[in-house]
This record gives structure tokens, sequence and C-alpha cells, in this order.
């Protein structure tokens, strides 16, 4: 019994975060915030091997599973990395090898970073009531909010149903906005379709679950990263920070804020661990540990992302110090792919509670 | 990545479900100290292996070498099926680990058989009324005479004192050098001419802790585990077993599954509680705590049995998060109650024996007993996050 990484595990977490370090440093977020791309890091990551991650070796990935990603995810989060590594990496493969249908061409390109999937499913989650895709035959009307990824070279949509459907960028009819929201390190945007031709990839709703299980999963394992990166900045901050001629860390008041975070945060290290080693390897767990993971990491991201600012006293309120990146990623980690109180819902309808 | 126990630890847990599923009945509902009842079901589980497991048997226990997946699989499996995993409190959670770790042959020959049958009953002395969270400022004073330790002073919060027939106690018997290298840790019968028991009334309207008042209390100079002066760091060994055992996320788990029970059978206007969606955003949001609990205390035993892994700071929060969970867990069971949620005692509308009341208390006790919420922040902020120590306040005209 091992409740941990392997050898290999612990070397690709080792690689992924030398290389976000090393590249990825604040002000390269901020020109990634200020309207730059992240195409330079993305492509650092694809030689790597991160897209390729979880899709099979004879589809030309590396064949690796949800912990895997995890992994990767919380060592994105801890750096605030731009990337497209959600839906391209983890939720579009994830759809694709499920479907059943045969994506290999697709793959391939996702495998080397040469093609981007974003993805569009708020409206089977909680649509709201300016928005809705409407679908005839496999032609797609109306609009998808908050779709993440404005990159991308195709959209994976899910209508109200549950059914997936793939989107080329380029058909006719689609338009694409950017929305502004308070997380600059990635970009999302507001798809509109006009009659637009799609491909259908499932109409099998537990391909969607799925899908969304391991979205849910890979989002709480970048607050995982984000926040424990807003604990070590808050901790290293009190230590060198004096006031009263002695370092704030020395007050107890300031203390417990760095106890209380910690030890709410800690427990989410094994829960994210449990829950993406579940999705591949124990099926009757695995959905309502996604919720709860989802649900209980939103809380936690949510608690320390206030905290950590507050032991920075005016400093963590600058954009100077950029403490915000971290604090508005725990916040759009939260609200995506089901805020909390509807992630909980779904949890109790999974046992029959509803 | 690896959850599996391994074939022979499945048949393991086919024995102890088997056992649960024979001999659960004879099980005593809550432990009434000393019952009869109390006492064969403790006998029952030792011969079965079931607790003391890994006590020697020239001591009483069942002998097994030590084996923390077994362990676990004993823990799950009571937990789940609710029932009484044999007795605790301090002399066999606390006292026994420690006269294993640092008693001499004759103390473990002595006392570790009667009290894991439950025979003999421990109480802890340790605090003081000027010492609490400062414990090591202790004041009880043992000075030697002949070959006795004579024991003047008192303590205070004594659970179980009044049952009691020993006692182990933090005393100073070096008045001369610091403070946490005076102490020594003796071991005394409570029948010792020179001990009163003052009962102090709890919260929970019951008697369970005292005041222990000691006046010349002669105690035979054998009776010191470890060295004269060595009290803190025995101490310590204990409250390391202590905290381990206050947070236990499968009993949690029990009871949030005892609550489900009854949020789904218990009704208001003819609605099952369970179909308020407040409350049952309030039990979901438990469920994910209780849940990060156990993965955490998955973590925990992993880095026991795999060197190589190290668990962080995982085991340093398991007592804050643990009895701070399980008390919101219990306030929920009052709370979804309404008014039925106030009742104690006798009632004809009390639910669950009114247990939600007795251990939301019981937890408030667990949050400031063997170092209190804040304490435990200290420890963490210090050890675990490596902050300064609180510098010493200097008093008015002192030094
Ligand atoms: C139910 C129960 C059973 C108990 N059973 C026993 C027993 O069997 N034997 C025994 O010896 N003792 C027992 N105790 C005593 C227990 O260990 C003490 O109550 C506890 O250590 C706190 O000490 P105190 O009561 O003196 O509170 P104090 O130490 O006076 O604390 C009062 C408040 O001040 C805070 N505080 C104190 N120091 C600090 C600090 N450095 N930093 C921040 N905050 C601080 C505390 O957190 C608390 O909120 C029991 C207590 C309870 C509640």
């Amino acid at each position: 019994m091992k409740f941990g990484f392997s050898e290999e595990q612990v070397l690709l977490q080792d690689n992924v975060n030398r290389y976000l370090r090393d590249n990825v440093p604040l002000d390269r977020v901020r020109t990634f915030a200020d309207g730059g791309t992240d195409t330079d890091i993305w492509q650092g990551l694809a030689d790597m091997g991160i897209p390729a991650l979880l899709i099979p070796e004879d589809q030309g990935g590396i064949g690796l599973d949800a912990l895997d990603a995890a992994i990767v995810a919380e060592s994105l989060g801890y750096h605030v990395t731009p990337t497209p590594f959600l839906g391209s990496t983890v939720m579009a493969p994830t759809a694709l090898c499920l479907s059943g249908g045969d994506h290999s061409e697709l793959l391939e390109a996702l495998a080397t970073g040469n093609k981007r999937v974003g993805i569009a499913f708020g409206e089977a989650i909680a649509r709201r009531n300016s928005a809705s895709v409407t679908v005839t035959n496999t032609t797609l009307t109306g609009t998808s909010l908050f779709a993440f990824d404005a990159d991308a070279d195709f959209y994976l949509v899910a209508d109200p149903n549950k059914h997936l459907f793939l989107v080329d960028t380029n058909a006719k009819g689609l338009q694409r906005r950017h929305l502004t929201t308070v997380d600059k390190t990635r970009r999302t945007v507001e798809l509109s379709y006009d009659a637009v031709a799609a491909q259908c990839i499932s109409e099998d709703p537990s391909v969607f679950e799925a899908t969304l299980d391991i979205g849910r999963v890979i989002l709480a394992a970048d607050t995982l990263g984000a926040a424990q990166n807003m604990l070590d900045q808050a901790v290293a901050y009190a230590k060198q920070r004096e006031q009263f001629g002695r370092p704030i860390a020395s007050f107890q008041a300031v203390k417990h804020m760095c106890a209380e975070m910690a030890a709410s945060l800690e427990p989410c290290r094994s829960m994210v661990w449990y829950a993406a080693h579940a999705l591949a390897n124990l099926p009757q767990e695995a959905r309502l540990t996604a919720c709860h993971t989802k649900a209980h990491l939103a809380e936690v991201g949510k608690f320390v992302a206030k905290t950590s600012t507050e032991v920075h006293g005016g400093m963590g309120f600058t954009d100077l110090l950029g403490l915000h990146y971290w604090f508005k990623r725990c916040g759009s980690n939260r609200q995506w792919l089901g805020a909390p109180e509807l992630v909980r819902e779904e949890a109790a309808a999974l046992q029959g509670l509803t | 990545m690896d959850l599996e126990f391994g074939p022979e630890y499945e048949d393991f847990r086919q024995e102890v479900k088997d056992f649960l599923r024979k001999h659960g009945e004879k099980s005593p509902g809550s432990a009434a100290l000393r019952s009869n009842k109390t006492i064969s079901w403790q006998k029952l589980l030792i011969e079965n292996g079931y607790t003391a497991r890994t006590i020697p048997q020239e001591y009483g226990g069942y002998g097994a070498q030590p084996d923390l997946i077994q362990s676990r699989i004993i823990a799950e499996e009571f937990a789940n099926s609710r029932i009484n995993p044999g007795l605790g409190g301090q002399g066999i959670s606390m006292l026994v680990p420690t006269l294993l770790e640092l008693g001499t042959q004759a103390q473990k020959a002595q006392f570790i058989r009667p009290t894991i049958e439950g025979e003999m009953v421990w109480c802890q002395g340790y605090s003081e009324p000027g010492a609490g969270s400062d414990l090591a400022s202790l004041t009880t004073s043992a000075v030697l005479d002949g070959d006795n330790w004579v024991v003047n002073g008192q303590k205070i919060w004594t659970s179980t004192a009044q049952l009691a027939d020993w006692i182990f106690c933090l005393v100073r018997t070096e008045p001369d050098a610091p403070k946490h290298r005076g102490i020594s840790f003796l071991l005394f019968d409570m029948k010792t001419p020179g001990i009163e028991i003052r009962p102090l009334v709890d919260m929970t309207l019951a008697a369970n802790f005292n005041e222990t008042f000691f006046t010349d209390v002669r105690v035979p100079k054998h009776q010191i585990v470890g060295q004269r002066g060595e009290g803190w760091q025995v101490a310590n060994a204990i409250l390391g077993h202590e905290r381990d055992s206050l947070g236990n996320p499968n009993i949690t788990l029990a009871r949030l599954n005892t609550l489900i029970d009854l949020m789904k059978t218990e009704t208001v206007n003819g609605e099952p509680l369970i179909d308020n969606p407040i409350y049952r955003d309030r039990l979901m949001k438990i469920q994910g705590r209780v849940m990060a609990m156990r993965f955490n205390e998955l973590r925990v035993l992993s880095s026991q049995l795999n060197k190589d892994q190290d668990p962080g700071i995982a085991r340093m929060i398991v007592k804050l998060q643990g009895t701070e969970l399980r008390h919101d867990l219990e306030g929920l069971g009052i709370d979804i109650m309404g008014e039925v949620g106030l009742c104690y005692g006798d009632n004809p509308h009390t639910r669950t024996g009114g247990s939600w009341q007795t251990q939301y208390m019981f937890f408030l006790g667990l949050i400031i007993g063997g170092g209190t919420s804040q304490i435990q922040k200290n420890i963490i902020s210090e050890r675990g996050l490596d902050m300064p120590r609180e510098p010493k306040v200097i008093k008015k005209g002192g030094q």
C-alpha cells in the first residue's frame, strides 16, 4: 500500500516545477494578462510531453492517468500559469477517448500541442437565461458562455442534454467574443452559434460526466497549487516584514492565520490525490469524490486567498506584489464547472439524498 | 499510488467482519467503566486481537507483530459497523504505550495487564490551577524522603479521578532546575492516604472531572517512569499518543452516517429533513471535510508504511482539524432538529439518545483538553511553518 507518488511522478513534478519556475515568473504571467500569448509556455510544456499526458500510447500519447494530470495542474496553479491545459490536455482527450469514435487525427495533434480544444460546458451544468445551445441534427444554434481557452482551434460544446459536439473555430456562423473576467491568467470567450455545423462526439451523458469529473478534479488541483503558493508567500513575507521592532511572523494573530491556512490546506492535498486516483481506479467512488473535492477546494481556496492577502497588509492589496493573480485564479477555479453549492447538490443527488 | 492492502488483508478484513457479525450484539453500547458487560467484551476483543493487539502476551495483550494495516482494518470495520471498539481512556491510550516504551520490566508486568483488561482504571494528573497550556510551570512537588516521594500540591480537571484506581502524575522534583527539566513522572495508588478528590461538575452537568489534592502523599521511590527530571519527555511521548486518538476520522465517518440516517427519517411538516436544501448543503459541506480528513489519515498511514514518504504537516493538524470538525458535525445534528435538538436526557422526543447535545459539548471539551486549538496553532506555525516563537513578556518590575 502506498498513498503517494511513484518515482516517475516525483520526477514529473520536479521537471514541471523547474520548467515553470525558470520560464513563468510573475512577469511572464503579466505579459499574458496584458494581452500577450501563452504559446511559448505551451511549447515548452509540449517539449516535455505534457499535452500528450492522457492520450493513449497508440494514439501518439503517453497514456498516463488523472493523478499525473493533477500533479501537473498543481504546479500550473502554483505558478498561475496561462495554458490551455485544462481543455486541451485533460477534458478534450478524456471525452474523445471515451466517445468510442475514431478521433486519432485530432488526438495526435493534441498530443504534440499543435492543436488546442476549448471547453464550452456551462450550458449543461448551470444554464443562465442569457445562454443556451440548441441542436438540430448536428447544427448548433445559440450561445455558450465562458468557454475557456480563447485561442482554441476547436471547441467541445455540451448542450443541455449533455450531448457533446466538436466545433471548428473557423466554422461558418461561429462568433467568438472575449469575456473579461477577474482572472487574467486565463482568457474566456462567449461563443455564439448561428446554425454552425458541428460533429457529434457523444450522446452518452456518462461521457460528459466523466469529462466534467476530471475537469473538476484538475481545477481543484490547480487551486491546491495556487493556495499553497499564497500560503508560502504569506509565511515568507511574515518572517521578513518587521513592525513594532519584530518580525510580524512572531505575532500570534499572524501565526494563527498561517496555521489555519496550513491546517485546512494540508488535507486538501490528500483529497486531490485520492479523487484523481479514483477517476481511473475506483469507479464507484469517482463521481462523489470529484464533486466533494471540487467543492471543498473551492472553500479552502477562498479562505486561503483572503487570509494570505491579509497577512501581507497593504502590500497584499497591490498590483505590484501581484498576489491578486493567485487570489483570482482561486476565484475562477471556484466558479468554473460548477460553484460549490451546485456541486454539493450533485454530491447529494449521487447518494440519493435529493 | 496503490490503495490495495493485498489479498492476505482481505482475508483478515473478512475475519473481522465475521467476528463482528457473530459477536457484535455482546458489545456494550457505550463503555460504562467496570461494568461486567464492558469487561467481558474487552476480554473477548483482546482474545481475538481486536484491541491491545500488539501488546506482548506476557503483559496480557494479544501479542501480534505491529501491523499498521491490520490495525487500520480493525478500526475501519468497527467504525463502519458502529460497534464498540473496546476501552480507550487515559490508562489504555496514553499510559500503556508509554510504559511499553519507557517503563521498567516490573512496571510493565504490574500495570499493563489489568489496565488493558479494564480492571485498573487510571487518571491523568497533569493540569494544575496555575499550569494549563503552560503545563511545564506546574508546582505540585515531590520530595524524596527515604524510600518514598512525598507529594504535595493540587491537580485540576482530573478526568475520572473519582473512579480511578491509580494516577499517573507530573510532579516537580528538581525545584532548582529549568522548568522543563525539573519534572518527574510518578505512578501511584489513588487509595494512598493524603489524596482528596472534589468533583467538578462540567457543562454536560455530570462530574466527569475533579480537583485532586495531595497532602504528604507517600509514593514508593521506584514508582517513577524514566529518570528524575525526565518527566517532561515522558509526558510528551504520551501526548503524541493522545492527540492521535482524538480526531479519529473513522469514527467521525460513522457519526456522519448516523446523521444522514436521521435526516432521512426525521420529518418536519411531513417532509424529511434531508429535503431541506439548506440542511442538505450543510451536510454535504461536512461530508466533504470528513472525506478530506479520511484521505489525510490515509497519507499519514502511508508515510508510516513507506519511510521514504514525507507526511508534511499531515499528522500535526489532526487534533485541531479533527476535533473542530467533529464539533461542527454534532452541532449540525442539533440544528437540524430545531427545538427537538434541545432535548437532553429523558424526554419522549429525544432522538439518537440525545447524543448530539452530549457529543457537541464533549468535543468542545476535546478542543480545549489535550492542548487547546490555539496551542495546536502555535505548534503548527512554529514547528510546521518554522515561524518564530512569541517573545517572552517582561513582567512589570521583574527581569
Ligand atoms: C474535558 C476536559 C478533560 C480534561 N481532562 C484532563 C485530565 O484528565 N487531566 C489533566 O491533567 N488535564 C485535563 N484537562 C485539562 C486540559 O488539558 C486543560 O484544560 C488545557 O490544557 C488548557 O489549560 P487551561 O484549562 O488551564 O486553560 P488556559 O491555559 O488558561 O487557556 C485559556 C485560554 O487561553 C489560551 N491560551 C493559553 N496559552 C496560550 C498561548 N500560549 N497562546 C495562545 N493562546 C493561549 C487557550 O487556548 C485558551 O483559549 C481536561 C480538560 C477538559 C476540557
